[in-house]
């Protein structure tokens, strides 16, 4: 950057700061921020003009990291895409205020005639901004509901007997799902006993394991029976090898096996109807 | 085979990826199921432990070799290695025994990897980071 610009802005750098973040006030309100977490809000934006001043000195090869860190904060506690570029365009628009102001009139000109443009440019970009986020986050708000309607399912097979199909990857935020759903579904069909199959589990380390014994652990206080099947031969021996007794829950090699435990605990018989 | 990979760890997602990459790589190498297994489950064991307890690290996933010795003949396996800057271990020996936890979890984790693997060495300094290497030999 040209080192006229760098100076001006050093210079300047209070009255810029000062303007943008009372401008960015109003943006927060935008966003629904109401007068209780402005406070937070505040120092939100105090790190944000942190990284924008940072990000003059474009050789600085840490910024990119610390940028990446300061967005991902922000994503990660629900930060729309708004307001980034609201806010750099803000930042921009106060820059060529401060610097034309005092200048010949011809420059003045200048700045009104390309504000007037940005303005109705940023409008725009905004709006697009603000519908692709949107879209983004209802497909986002559809595909996470529709993943926990798959991640803890309960099917009720037989009068008190239950089945939980796990398949795939388990995070620690889909094994607590699993917890507390399972525990409600217990309850809900009056359950007497569970299966719990993992035959489609690739991974099972210690925080599945932990919750797997937490779920038998609640269904057992839910006056229910766990049974844990589906433990392929290799699961089995590496769960062994972390120091995991998986036996201390009720296990059987196949869901099979597990249906007819259940129907023997619950006190049915399934007989060939002879002719 | 020059086949490494790196791993960053800083989400759920890094530790499924490692986990992958690890088991993609133990297949290569001529791992069987079991082997593969429990080598998937010492990556997740050791990137869950970044995640939480470092927030960012990486995992290094290598073939290596040894030349026959006398005492041992030539051998292929898969070295793992788990570094991050994070706060550090105060007492290793502590953090080595079956149902030492800081998080509620099982405790289960650091023991559990030196089981599931054939050669364990871990380093920490706290303030400074950890860094656990591992290797499976192909038997
Ligand atoms: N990379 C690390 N950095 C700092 N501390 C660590 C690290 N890895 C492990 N620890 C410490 O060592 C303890 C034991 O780790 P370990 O993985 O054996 O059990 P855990 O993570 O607590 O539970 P589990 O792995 O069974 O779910 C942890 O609770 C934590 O305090
Ligand atoms: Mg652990």
């Amino acid at each position: 950057m040209q080192s006229s610009i760098v100076q001006m802005i050093e210079s300047q750098k209070k009255e810029i700061v000062d303007r943008w973040q009372k401008e960015m006030e109003s943006v927060s309100k935008e966003f629904g921020v109401d007068t209780l977490n402005m406070r937070e809000h505040r120092d939100w934006n105090d790190d944000f003009i942190v990284v924008i001043f940072e990000s003059i000195d474009a050789d600085d090869g840490n910024l990119k990291g610390r940028f990446r860190q300061f967005v991902e904060n922000l994503i990660q506690h629900g930060w729309s895409l708004g307001y980034f570029t609201k806010g750099l365009q803000i930042f921009r628009r106060i820059l060529l205020d401060i610097m034309t102001t005092g200048e010949t009139n011809l420059s003045k000109n200048m700045y009104d005639t390309f504000s007037e443009i940005e303005n109705w440019t940023d409008c725009l970009t905004n709006q697009i901004v603000d519908e692709y986020s949107g879209n983004w986050e209802n497909t986002f708000q559809l595909q996470q509901t529709a993943l926990k309607e798959l991640s803890a399912p309960v099917i009720p097979i037989f009068e008190h007997i239950c089945v939980v199909p796990l398949i795939g990857t388990i995070d620690t935020e889909r094994a607590q799902l699993i917890v507390d759903n399972l525990l409600e579904k217990v309850i809900e069909y009056r359950s007497h006993v569970v299966l719990i199959d993992i035959t489609g589990v690739p991974v099972v380390d210690t925080m599945v394991a932990h919750h797997i014994i937490q779920s038998a652990e609640a269904v057992r206080l839910a006056g229910a029976e766990c049974i844990l099947v589906g433990i392929r031969p290799e699961i089995a021996q590496t769960t062994v090898n972390l120091g995991i007794d998986l036996n201390k829950i009720h296990t059987k090699s196949s869901l099979q096996k597990g249906i007819q435990t259940a129907l023997k605990l619950t006190h049915k018989e399934i007989i060939d109807i002879k002719k | 085979m020059s086949i490494q990979s790196n791993v960053e760890v800083r989400t759920e997602w890094g530790i499924v990826s490692a986990r992958q990459a690890g088991r993609s790589l133990a297949k290569k190498i001529g791992f069987e199921s079991v082997d593969q297994s429990r080598i998937t489950t010492a990556i997740s064991e050791l990137a869950r432990n970044i995640y939480l307890y470092a927030g960012i690290g990486e995992i290094i996933m290598e073939p290596v070799e040894q030349e026959a010795t006398p005492s041992s003949p030539y051998r292929r396996g898969i070295r793992i290695i788990a570094r991050d800057k994070g706060p550090g271990i105060h007492n290793i020996r502590e953090v080595m025994e079956d149902g030492f936890t800081t998080s509620g979890g099982l405790g289960a984790g650091l023991p559990g990897v030196k089981r599931l693997m054939d050669e364990f060495e871990i380093e920490s300094t706290v303030g400074e980071g950890t860094e656990v290497r591992v290797i499976k030999w192909l038997r």
